[in-house]
């Protein structure tokens, strides 16, 4: 039996899934991040697959990847910075009490 | 690699990623979420070697199991005090939330096989993937490269000014 690139793509479609029902349900702002984490892991995943049955030579989709990655990064220090800023303002993580701009 | 264990790996890594994803997204304990977070990241990484990709496998581990995971347990260390057993971790949303996602996923899966892929089957797989990445970051790929190391260090200096105290 053989993995195919559907095989790939349909795990990726389901990580991608349960990142956004993470991001839809959380209360938690550091849980939220780490939704995103899984579906940013999606994605690569995804990148990944099409470089190894679409464009073997080229390694584009791992160059993304790897720009991907950096991206992540970089956002997940910044949103946990702004995380730690709300908890010392507010003493409070839950996104659905923080409503300071919603009227 | 042995070609006929792969599929074998491949589905050991995916319901490893698929539990502890679930997990990670359901449980009480934000802690714990972490943790089968890290468990996740891996076996990620572990679909990245089968996919013959094992610069990325490595990057994989070192920035996100090595990094941000690490970030993760120290932000939810440092706002402990929200994230006990008895507070509720979850918003009214959960039903249409999973409406919204078995949608979502049906119809991606729905549309996966129904496509036609343009795959080259004869091509040849390299062995060793870092040298010829780290090539084409320094030719092709060399202004996004600039741009995303400044985007990396914008993120930083953006980082601490925000978390600093006044």
């Amino acid at each position: 039996m053989e993995i195919s690139l559907a095989h790939y793509l349909a795990l990726a479609a389901i990580l991608f899934g349960i990142g956004m029902f993470g991001v839809l349900t959380r209360r938690n702002a550091v849980g939220i991040l780490m939704s995103i984490e899984l579906m940013f892991n999606a994605v690569n995943i995804n990148l990944v697959a099409f470089n190894r049955f679409v464009t073997p030579a080229d390694f584009t989709g791992q160059i993304f990847s790897i720009f991907v990655i950096v991206v992540a990064a970089a956002e997940a220090t910044v949103g946990l910075a702004i995380v730690l800023l709300i908890y010392r303002n507010f003493r409070d993580i839950f996104v659905d009490n923080i409503n300071l701009m919603k009227w | 690699m042995d070609s006929a264990i792969v599929p074998y790996l491949f589905y050991l890594f995916s319901f490893v990623i698929v539990v502890s994803g679930l997990l990670v997204v359901t449980m009480k304990d934000i802690f714990h979420c972490a943790l089968f977070l890290i468990l996740c990241l891996f076996s990620v990484a572990g679909i990245y070697v089968l996919l013959g990709a094992d610069f990325i496998a490595a990057v994989q581990v070192l920035l996100y199991v090595g990094a941000i995971a690490v970030l993760m347990i120290f932000a939810i260390m440092l706002t402990a005090k929200v994230s006990g057993i008895g507070i509720k971790q979850q918003n009214e949303q959960v039903p249409i939330a999973i409406v919204t996602t078995v949608a979502f996923v049906a119809i991606a899966l729905y549309g996966l096989g129904k496509t036609i892929w343009n795959i080259k089957i004869d091509a040849v797989i390299p062995d060793n993937t870092t040298m010829a990445i780290g090539k084409l970051l320094m030719t092709t790929y060399v202004v996004p490269f600039e741009i995303v190391s400044v985007v990396l260090l914008a993120a930083l200096i953006g980082a601490i000014v925000i978390a600093r105290r006044n």
